[in-house]
């Protein structure tokens, strides 16, 4: 790795590269704050400089945007560095008239599900991508109406195909003597809707095949015509145990769009509450991890802590998973700083809780023997799918949009730590996790004690324009893409979120593996279905 | 293993002590608008005027509250702080007809079978906490079971995408008779801020009869355990009539 970090080109001399490697076929521009740069793209070159980016420069893949615009299409591709770069927006044009564009994916396999994603919302054929067909739209769905096209109407309820109640997915079994079990979409106690094939011969799984968006609610399709007021009620309930990271991500695409700044307070305050929302998820995910091994009393122990951090949310922000605070420009509610040292204080005492907890989990054998060396991603295989949030850092990729890509008062004057881990299984992902939540809570005491003063809200003049807004929710990268029209009504609106990323991969961990391990592998995934489906 | 054992012990009960005496601590329920009379109607209609999803309704010189509707955003409460009610408390639940009340022999054991039909995860998560230590419903005499089939009552979040349809349909025909079907939160019950569009419905409603009406966004656990109590014909003198 040390060896190709040498060819690894600084990001002010990208466009320079771009620009003399593919000669015309490209046309790069940088911004003025040389924090983006804008590749305008021939798309007979895309798949080459795209994976150029990726493989080469080590550039994370962010999301692709396609929008619709009057006479033709334009693809963009997001792209970010990690290793102090900005972003880097690759953009194509077509004519309204072909459906037929080149996919990215043979060479960025980050790429597979959204191209899936798109050519069954879109109707865009991806050329050389092996796997088209249903994937967010299910069977009932009538094949050849995409409801992201601008003619369709998302009102209207949408009749559908009358579906055989026999139906069942196609499978395809590759071991000798294997069986498909089905899993979902209603299953366990208090999952999310979800359907799990999993290839089985007794006891061993060979494989499992994901299959989602039971919860697909179409918000990237609701949320246009819209104003910027309604959307974020989209943005912040589409994943209601991510609710703050997500409207933050919102708010900050609104804010660029209309060059608002937004106060220093505002910007303290957003960190404070999107680590105390990490950290309850953090819990929520540690108490799920210890029930998915039937270990009662430490999952009961995790569950008090949660509900400890629930209502203490509660308590100083009126909700309990923190709804109605982000708005564009700020926050909608100010914290008094007394209030904010004793959520310091609670947060500290969790933390206490969450130690001791932890050292009696580290010398409990029967959890670890089956946390250990069960549901293994590589770090391979980790860049190749593009993993984000705790999976990808447990597998040796410190991914981190709060390192990556700082945004509100991360980068500045904050102090933390990205943990990572190496080993890529079950226990790695719950050393991940209690480790974040160390500095999560570190995080809520720097800002209580250092609390800026004034207003914390600066409301923005909405104004034409696009931006992509981002943070680090929970579970991973969370991007949200943003258009304005004059009015301030919202007139694209695309939404990449960890879970999705996440879930494409969790298919590497369930292989090989004893069925009753099947639960645990989820667990220590913690991903959310709701936030994946959209 | 005797470690945790102790550590068990150590705890000591956390558990709520609902439905015996009320929950006073604070942060179990953000609370929600209760309606208000004005002096004006000018004033009312102001209040009304600032919810996004039409929840409020200026009629004269009141603000009446669809519950249904309402997805806690604080708007009203935020901007028209003195004026408005806002009620603290958690028994939110509500029979759509006197008659969805189980028999007696129901009464001291239900078992509930959970469906998410395309929630956002708080509702889910909110439903989670009944089986922790601090709502613990076992004490109670209710259990979550896996299948349909042992249950009598279905707990249905979300406001039902399409591809959840045809499961819902079956999972509640899988059910014994007498079965209940309880709504939780504002999106199973109006299509919240979602449906109806070409996506999702208009709330579960449309599709299965709903018998207890939960309202919430999300409702606390409290609210739910409420529910479930009214199902069993427990919830006694408690159970208060909402408005409108």
């Amino acid at each position: 790795m040390d060896l190709t970090l040498n060819n690894i080109l600084k990001f002010v001399d990208l466009p320079q590269a771009v620009a003399s490697r593919w000669k015309d076929k490209a046309r790069p521009r940088m911004d003025q704050e040389k924090l983006r740069t804008s590749i305008i793209c021939d798309p007979g070159v895309l798949q080459e400089l795209c994976g150029w980016l990726f493989s080469d420069q080590r550039y994370s893949f962010a999301t692709m945007v396609v929008e619709e615009e009057e006479t033709e299409w334009v693809i963009r591709y997001i792209f970010y560095g990690n290793l102090g770069g900005g972003q880097v927006h690759v953009t194509v044009r077509f004519p309204l008239s072909r459906i037929k564009v080149p996919s990215i994916s043979p060479r960025i396999h980050a790429a597979d599900w959204q191209e899936r994603e798109i050519e069954d919302l879109f109707g865009l054929l991806f050329e050389g991508h092996p796997r088209l067909g249903d994937f967010v739209l299910h069977e009932e769905w009538p094949e050849g109406v995409n409801p992201m096209r601008k003619s369709f109407d998302a009102v209207r309820p949408y009749s559908h195909k009358e579906l055989d109640p026999d139906w069942r997915p196609r499978t395809i079994l590759e071991a000798p003597g294997a069986f498909m079990m089905p899993i979902g979409p209603v299953y366990s106690d208090f999952a999310e809707s979800a359907h799990f094939l999993l290839e089985t011969v007794g006891e061993d799984v060979i494989r499992t095949i994901p299959r989602f968006f039971y919860k697909y609610r179409g918000i990237e399709k609701i949320a246009e015509g819209l104003s910027v007021d309604r959307v974020l009620f989209l943005a912040e309930r589409f994943s209601g145990t991510s609710a703050f990271a997500h409207s933050l991500a919102f708010c900050q695409a609104v804010e660029k769009i209309c060059n608002t700044e937004v106060p220093a307070r505002a910007k303290s305050l957003r960190v404070l509450l999107a680590e105390l929302e990490r950290l309850r998820h953090h819990v929520a995910t540690i108490s799920g991890i210890c029930s998915s091994t039937a270990l009662a009393v430490a999952a009961s122990q995790a569950s008090i802590l949660e509900e400890e951090l629930l209502r203490l949310t509660c308590r100083f922000t009126g909700h309990r998973y923190l709804f109605g605070l982000n708005i564009p420009g700020g926050l909608a509610a100010d914290l008094g700083d007394d209030q904010c040292k004793e959520i310091g204080e609670a947060a500290w005492d969790i933390l206490d809780n969450l130690k001791r907890l932890q050292e009696m989990l580290r010398f409990t054998s029967s959890f670890l023997d089956r946390l250990e060396e069960v549901g293994i991603v590589s770090r391979e295989k980790a860049v190749s799918y593009g993993l984000v949030g705790p999976v990808a850092r447990a597998s040796g990729v410190s991914r981190d949009l709060r390192e990556a890509q700082p945004y509100s008062d991360y980068g500045g004057r904050l102090k933390f730590q990205v943990p990572r881990e190496q080993e890529g299984d079950g226990y790695a992902r719950l050393r991940v996790i209690f480790s974040e939540t160390e500095q999560a809570v570190n995080l809520i005491h720097q800002i209580a004690s250092s609390l800026p003063t004034g207003p914390v809200i600066m409301k923005p003049v909405l104004s034409k324009g696009a931006a992509l807004g981002l943070s680090e929710a929970p579970r991973g990268a969370a991007f949200h893409w943003v258009c304005l029209d004059e009015k301030g009504t919202v007139t694209r609106y695309r939404v990449m979120t960890p879970s999705f990323v996440n879930w494409h991969g969790f298919h590497l961990a369930a292989e090989e593996f004893a069925f009753q391990d099947f639960p645990i592998i989820m667990a220590t995934f913690g991903l959310s279905n709701a936030e994946c489906d959209r | 293993m005797t470690k945790w054992v102790f550590k068990g012990l150590q705890t000591g009960i956390k558990t709520t002590a609902y439905p015996k005496a009320e929950e006073t601590a604070v942060g179990v329920s953000p609370g929600r608008p209760a309606g208000a009379e004005f002096a004006r109607e000018e004033e009312a209609r102001a209040v009304a005027n600032l919810c996004p999803t039409s929840a409020l309704a200026g009629v004269k010189d009141e603000i009446l509250v669809d519950q249904a509707r309402c997805i806690q955003c604080f708007r009203c409460k935020r901007e028209k702080q003195q004026s408005l009610t806002w009620e603290e408390g958690y028994e939110w639940a509500r029979f759509t007809a006197e008659s969805c009340r189980l028999d007696k022999p129901f009464s001291r054991s239900l078992h509930i079978r959970i469906l998410d039909a395309g929630a956002c995860g708080a509702c889910m998560s909110e439903i989670k906490q009944i089986s922790s230590p601090y709502y613990n419903i076992h004490r109670l005499g209710f259990f979550i079971t896996p299948t349909p089939r042992t249950a009598d009552i279905l707990l249905v979040t979300g406001p039902l995408t399409d591809p959840m349809r045809l499961p819902l349909e079956k999972c509640y025909e899988a059910m014994p008779l007498p079965k209940r079907v309880i709504a939780v939160g504002t999106c199973a019950l109006s299509g919240g801020i979602f449906g109806p569009s070409f996506a999702v419905g208009a709330g579960i409603g449309e599709t299965i009869p709903v018998d207890i009406e939960v309202p919430g966004c999300p409702p606390p656990p409290l609210a739910t355990l409420h529910a479930l109590l009214m199902a069993a014909g427990r919830s006694g003198k408690r159970q208060k009539k909402g408005r409108a």
